[in-house]
């Protein structure tokens, strides 16, 4: 018997705004220890939390861009669990009311493309971090609130995925989402990108959900794949073998490449969620949400259909082009200075790419500018330079950042395409070589490679093939 | 002239006209408290340095004559449930004994803004939760008008202080009735104002969606210039109120002639106690001369307000002291792990009454206890606040007792919390539906002890439960008696 897995994925994004959720410290990633923080992070007695409204715009923002429908009243409810990371001994997150729902992601995978349901989308205010037995205090846990209070929007899928691929595929293009909406660094590692899993299988063909796993600490894509691949083999493994699978949270263990138990369903949290008091129901009128559907950009995927459609280039090239914000941004403003759209593709993804990446250093950083771009490409359709010389005239500009033409210049590497002085060369080169001439006459059709290699040795490489190919088969044949 | 027994407005008056300092006057509190705390024990911590620069800044302001507010170099107390810088704030708690707040509540700044001298911290119940501030970790506070008998609570420091001439006014908090049931108990003024008419900030919690602070002073003028000091919108509390603080002192005056007085059937029942009863409906009658007419209204869902406030409150409470936790501040008591750490820390740091209400909030709050609880409780809270919305169609304020009998005994009810949550019965409704109350005296037992008459007003409407009262006071002239010491 055949069994089909169930996946249903809970990702927390950590918003970008200058500030934390509920008071007006720093939320940014680093700093020493417990250096951003404040009486209302370290939830002192009688503080009380304030609403950032710029996390509300930016969660707002990803709720529109996968298509939620944003409630006019959303409320703020108290998950109350103890634990030293946790300062107020509980987290102000939303429960049976959260800022939206309804939404969905589409995916492109092997059949086509899948509709992933989003149930629902909901602010949350982060904890702090322990430090087990750090340096000077062995046996010792430290705590350091510089991360409490930080914003979280919780995104929730449908038990729509099937499989460790769509939910790589799923995380990918909604990481991709947030990070063009400019609302959140997606960065994993950092944890400013997180992923729960809930994997359940059940019998090919039944409509019944199997119990369901909930999968945490699995903080890379390679990560979320292998984990959900694991715990599906798992729980194939436990039914066909008769047994039972229990509900409960397990955790990832990376090196091992195996998810361990950590709790069960009994030894769940009761968090007793009940509405906050401290803050109002959160209101965001319809004009408001109307407003900032005009603020969001271009997302990911209607930017990759118009690069197809617009400039036709392949979906391949549309795809690692749109890959960022920053180099789609990058690539079009090149095409839009007049580079050619599939040559400027393939520089984009060639030789700017590889160069950068080289040097690790970000699109929007990059030494060499969109019109630079478009000159180069510009030199070489006009046959100033040959394309080989470009890309050295291009290294030369990323690392001293001059002007194209000054290289090409102080380099000597402008393409000789002068006809006439062309044809004075190839007049030199046939006078020079009368037996091969003749050999080439009598059907030696070979050697015609033979009288290029002498002409381009004339011309120290610079002479534009093109020409050098018209007018020596000229002369030949004459 | 015993200066101690003047209120804040006569105080006012000598301040302007120079005849005494406020470093004067603060010296003669201070020596007040010192004759007389070892009887009354209003005071948790007494903070004379602060008090006495406090007082030289006043002298200056008041030399400039500039910036001046009727608080401007007068001596006042507060709760100690409110953070003070550099001030130890301890809730009267265990947990919080040693703890010294970096920060001010916004009620505290604006006593300070306002030029206000405050002396100390006043004991109360352990975090707001009693009727009679037994509860208080560390000792009893007295009745200035009984020893032998409870100030009531929670604000019972804050209560007495103010009748015991150890303050010239105090500032306290309400959630049940926090404020004006001492003051019923102690013969002074007391007002819970609209939710959300001062700010919570930096008062520590007990249940957020009913806390409300408050003055207790000795006399109506008294209550309209401290509620006028610290009211207002706060940044810091997005459940305060945005609407104009009006010069409550101003619209003291005009009389009552036409106000429509509600009698609440359900707040006058078979066997109340008789003085109560009898002092009430004597000032009904002197409403009445004054010029009011007095209306028959309905609090139908009466009878299950004290039932939804424990639900209500316990609940709150129960997450909102989940932050004592021994890990950041406070107490700790170590443990071989984690969960004996917090296990010992709140075992010690947390009186019985304390610990009972986390357990019964914590029940409220459980899964699949939740709808039957906490839920329920909250919507029989809001069918509270429209038994009051329809009442007031009918009437501009609302006169009732503020307790059902005067001060008890200490001890007399420590052994049954359930008749000691008895004591709120008359003033809880005020906080679920979340509008002013306050309380003033009405007269004596025949032992001396004072009763209270409480009146409740419209949402916002601070203004004429305060004229109510000051017209009443007037005519009537309890506010005047003071406790022999
Ligand atoms: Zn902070």
């Amino acid at each position: 018997m055949g069994f089909e897995p169930v996946i249903g994925l809970e990702v927390h994004a950590q918003l970008l705004t200058a500030s934390k959720l509920f008071c007006g410290c720093p939320a940014k990633f680093g700093g020493e220890p417990n250096t951003q923080v404040c009486p209302v992070c370290l939830g002192m007695p009688g503080t009380l939390p304030v609403l950032n409204a710029k996390a509300v715009d930016y969660a707002v923002k990803m709720a529109l861009a996968v298509g939620c429908k944003v409630n006019e009243k959303s409320v703020f409810a108290r998950k109350n669990y103890f634990y030293p990371d946790l300062p107020k001994g509980y987290q102000i997150s939303q429960y049976n009311e959260p800022l939206a729902v309804a939404g969905h992601l589409d995916i492109e995978t092997t059949a086509g493309t899948k509709r992933i349901g989003i149930t629902r989308i909901h602010m949350e205010e982060d904890a702090g971090k322990l430090l087990h037995d750090a340096a000077g205090g062995a046996g010792y846990s430290f705590v350091d609130l510089n991360r409490a209070g930080t914003p979280l929007i919780e995104i929730v899928t449908e038990p729509d995925i099937r499989s460790p691929d769509e939910a790589v595929a799923y995380l990918k293009s909604l990481r991709e989402i947030l990070v063009y909406l400019g609302i959140c660094d997606g960065n994993m590692e950092e944890g400013s990108f997180r992923c729960d899993a809930n994997v359940s299988v059940r019998p090919a063909g039944a409509e019944k959900f199997g119990t369901r796993a909930e999968l945490k600490n699995i903080n890379s894509f390679k990560f979320v794949k292998d984990a959900i691949a694991y715990e599906i083999e798992r729980q194939i493994g436990v039914n066909e073998n008769g047994g039972l699978v229990k509900q409960e949270t397990r955790l990832f263990d990376s090196v091992k490449g195996v998810t361990v138990s950590m709790r069960s369903k009994e030894e769940a949290h009761d968090y007793r969620y009940f509405p906050e008091p401290d803050l109002p129901p959160l209101i965001v009128d319809a004009a408001h949400v109307e407003k900032l559907k005009t603020t969001l950009p271009e997302l990911p995927q209607a930017k990759r259909e118009r690069f197809v459609s617009n400039y036709g280039i392949p979906a391949y090239d549309a795809g690692v082009l749109t890959s960022s914000k920053d180099l789609a941004g990058y690539y079009e403003e090149a095409v839009k200075l007049g580079a050619e759209p599939k040559t400027a593709s393939n520089w984009v993804m060639g030789t700017v790419l590889m160069l950068l990446n080289e040097k690790g250093i970000d699109v929007k950083d990059s030494p060499v500018k969109p019109p630079a771009v478009a000159k180069i490409i510009e030199m070489v359709k006009a046959g100033v330079v040959s394309s080989t010389a470009a890309k050295e005239v291009f290294a030369e500009m990323f690392s001293t950042g001059k002007a194209p033409e000054e290289i090409v210049k102080s380099k000597g590497l402008t393409q000789l395409s002068n006809e006439t002085d062309i044809a004075a060369m190839i007049d030199a080169v046939i006078k020079a070589n009368p037996d091969n001439l003749a050999k080439y006459k009598s059907g030696k059709d070979k050697l015609f490679g033979f009288f290029v290699g002498e002409v381009m040795k004339a011309a120290k490489g610079k002479a534009n093939p093109a020409v050098v190919n018209r007018i020596l088969k000229e002369k030949l044949s004459s | 002239m015993d200066l101690t027994a003047l209120t804040l407005h006569e105080l006012t008056d000598k301040l302007r006209k120079k005849e005494v300092s406020s470093v004067e006057l603060t010296n003669a509190f201070l020596k007040r408290i010192s004759q007389v705390e070892d009887k009354v024990n209003a005071y948790v911590t007494i903070s004379p340095d602060e008090a006495l620069k406090a007082a030289k800044d006043a002298d200056a302001r008041l030399a400039d004559g500039v910036n001046l507010t009727p608080l401007t170099g007068v001596p006042v107390s507060v709760k100690d449930i409110f953070c003070t810088k550099g001030v130890r704030t301890t809730c009267s708690s265990k947990i919080l004994e040693n703890f010294i707040p970096p920060f001010d509540a916004t009620a505290v700044k604006k006593l300070k803004d306002a030029g206000a001298v405050i002396l100390g911290k006043n004991n109360m119940d352990e975090f707001a939760m009693g009727s009679s501030t037994e509860n208080s970790a560390f000792f009893p506070t007295k009745n200035p008008w009984a020893l032998d008998r409870v100030p009531g609570g929670s604000s019972g420091g804050s209560a007495a202080s103010v009748a015991a001439g150890e303050c010239a006014a105090s500032i306290g908090t309400d959630t049940g009735g926090s404020i004006r049931q001492p003051a019923s108990c102690c013969g002074v003024v007391g007002m819970k104002p609209t939710y959300g008419r001062v700010s919570r900030y930096g008062m520590i919690a007990f249940a957020s969606s009913l806390d409300q602070a408050g003055p207790i002073t000795k006399d109506v003028l008294d209550a309209a210039l401290m509620l006028t000091a610290i009211a207002g919108r706060d940044p810091l509390d997005a459940t305060s109120i945005d609407s104009p603080v009006p010069d409550y002192a101003a619209g003291l005056k005009g009389g009552i002639k036409g106000l429509r007085a509600g009698i609440p059937k359900e707040y006058f029942i078979e066997g109340m106690d008789f003085e109560v009863s009898s002092a009430v409906s004597k000032a009904i009658e002197t409403l009445k001369k004054l010029g009011a007419e007095i209306v028959p209204v309905t609090l139908p869902n009466t009878e299950y307000a004290v039932s939804v406030y424990y639900l209500v409150a316990t609940a709150e409470a129960s997450s909102n002291l989940a932050r004592f936790d021994g890990v950041k501040y406070g107490l700790r008591q170590d443990g071989g792990n984690l969960i004996e750490m917090y296990k010992n820390t709140r075992d010690a740091g947390f009186g019985p009454e304390v610990k009972r209400r986390i357990m019964l909030g914590t029940y409220s709050l459980s899964a699949g206890y939740y709808d039957a609880y906490y839920k329920k409780a909250s919507q029989v809270r809001t069918l509270i606040g429209r038994d009051f919305d329809a009442a007031f169609k009918k009437c501009d304020v609302i006169v009732t007792p503020t307790a059902p009998t005067a001060a008890f005994k200490i001890g007399e009810k420590t052994q049954d919390p359930l008749t000691m949550y008895l004591s709120d019965i008359f003033t809880i409704s005020c906080n679920l539906a979340g509008i002013p109350g306050a309380s003033i005296p009405c007269g004596f037992t025949k032992d001396m002890l004072p009763i209270g008459l409480q009146i409740l007003g419209k949402r916002l409407d601070e203004t004429t439960v305060l004229k109510t009262a000051f017209a009443y006071e007037e005519a009537a002239g309890w506010s005047k008696k003071r406790a022999q010491l």
